[in-house]
């Protein structure tokens, strides 16, 4: 079976990239060298994992999709997947990529959600939108993996609740731990927490809401689905800025890691909203081992 | 209103380069045009086969969309991710030139603050 070796629940930056690889040092935001070292440590609880595999949980951001067709839940099933689209290019100055795709467990993660009453659509020719390109720059830059990518309406509502998104995640998760393969896998997905964009909240000093952020990274960070649960909905995230629905994809993360608390939890306020970056371990800390390891290694070997 | 129409038009025209630079010169002419030959297909994607018998603009969408009004198409419940992104798409650089970074979206936000406090309009179609 299959071992998921490591969940990394973020938020995603559009402008990360331009912010710190783009931009000449003297130009660069006053948090650009915290954010980067931030970006790095983030890196490494992914790295320690050893993933062989990633399913990448986003959203399209009207990029592909659009009201005359609005998939709910969508797993892509291809060899080889591209990104970005042009107008992210002009936005956000990302790169290209044509990242490998896994179709064997792209078919046996379809199958399996439709065979526990998740009724997801399939797509063979599905570009990713900086939702999944932004944790591929800051989570595994090298861009050297397979991926299985799973796309969630975050966006045109009506959306299904926050409880179908956990469930969704737990069922991602069984199929995870189910998979006839020896590979190590590593579930990565970015979503948002209070965010307002297009509203009179947009681009301010800090996020639209503080106060829920920290509140937010807190119920990630103890695993408590159940005060999610019973605080979050849709009118409760839209008061906290009007793009803040994007949590759902973080909640869904939860669910993949199950209600754990996480073995590794950074945020950074930005100028106009918080970061965050989450990591659980369902198999063990990797860094635990490692360190383990170095100190039964004797004295004199290590010498 | 129909809402749907909007959310196309600023959909096919935020991906199109062209189309957008057309925006961007001379929006009653490109209204025009996306009314006349954009808007009458089927689907979001840019055809030109197969027609639908219904999809067009309002008055009042012609309008905000032709004054590059989003203040106004805030207020129809026109999708704030669609609005955005074409908007800074046709003014971010001007006004980075004229005001700095974020220039236009701070005066995008101020346009927006009698909002500040109260339920925003639905995004939903």
């Amino acid at each position: 079976m299959a071992t998921l070796s490591a969940v990394l629940a973020t938020t995603h930056h559009p402008f990360f990239y331009k912010a710190t690889e783009l931009t000449p040092r003297e130009d660069q935001l006053p948090q650009a060298g915290e954010w980067k070292a931030k970006v790095a440590a983030y890196q490494e609880t992914l790295t320690a994992a050893e993933p062989e595999l990633l399913v990448m949980v986003g959203s399209d951001h009207f990029h592909q999709f659009f009201y005359d067709n609005y998939p709910t839940f969508l797993i892509g099933k291809q060899p080889r997947y591209d990104a970005t689209f042009y107008n992210e290019i002009r936005e956000f100055s990302l790169p290209t990529y044509e990242l490998e795709g896994h179709e064997e467990l792209s078919g046996y993660m379809f199958q399996g959600l439709l065979d526990r009453g998740f009724d997801l659509s399939i797509s063979h020719e599905l570009k990713l939108d900086h939702s999944i390109i932004c944790p591929i720059i800051t989570t595994r830059p090298q861009a050297d993996l397979p991926i299985v990518p799973i796309y969630t309406n975050i966006f045109a509502p009506p959306l299904p609740s926050p409880k179908r998104f956990y469930d969704l995640g737990r069922a991602i998760r069984e199929i995870i731990d189910e998979y006839p393969s020896d590979k190590r896998v590593a579930a990565v997905g970015s979503g948002h927490l209070s965010l307002e964009l297009g509203g009179p909240r947009m681009f301010g000093e800090h996020g639209p809401d503080p106060a829920w952020d920290v509140q937010a990274i807190q119920w990630l960070a103890n695993g408590d689905i159940d005060a999610i649960l019973a605080n979050v909905t849709w009118e409760s995230m839209s008061k906290s800025g009007n793009a803040t629905p994007g949590f759902l994809d973080l909640i869904l993360m939860l669910g993949i890691a199950g209600p754990e608390p996480a073995s590794y939890v950074d945020d950074l306020d930005l100028f106009h909203t918080r970061e965050m970056y989450v990591t659980w371990y369902p198999d063990g800390d990797p860094r635990d081992r490692a360190a383990t390891a170095e100190a039964e290694i004797p004295e004199a070997v290590r010498a | 209103m129909s809402k749907y129409a909007v959310n196309k038009f600023l959909f096919q025209v935020d991906r199109d380069p062209e189309l957008l630079a057309k925006y961007k010169a001379d929006p009653e002419a490109m209204v025009a045009e996306w009314q006349a030959e954009y808007a009458p297909y089927l689907g979001s994607q840019g055809q030109r086969v197969e027609r639908t018998s219904w999809v067009r603009l309002e008055p009042a969408e012609r309008t905000a969309l032709v004054d590059h009004d989003y203040v106004a198409l805030f207020e129809m419940g026109v999708h704030y991710f669609l609005t955005l992104t074409i908007f800074i798409g046709i003014y971010d650089e001007d006004y980075m030139e004229r005001g700095g970074p974020l220039a236009f979206q701070h005066e995008y936000a101020k346009k927006l603050e009698h909002w500040l406090g109260k339920d925003y309009p639905s995004v939903a179609c």
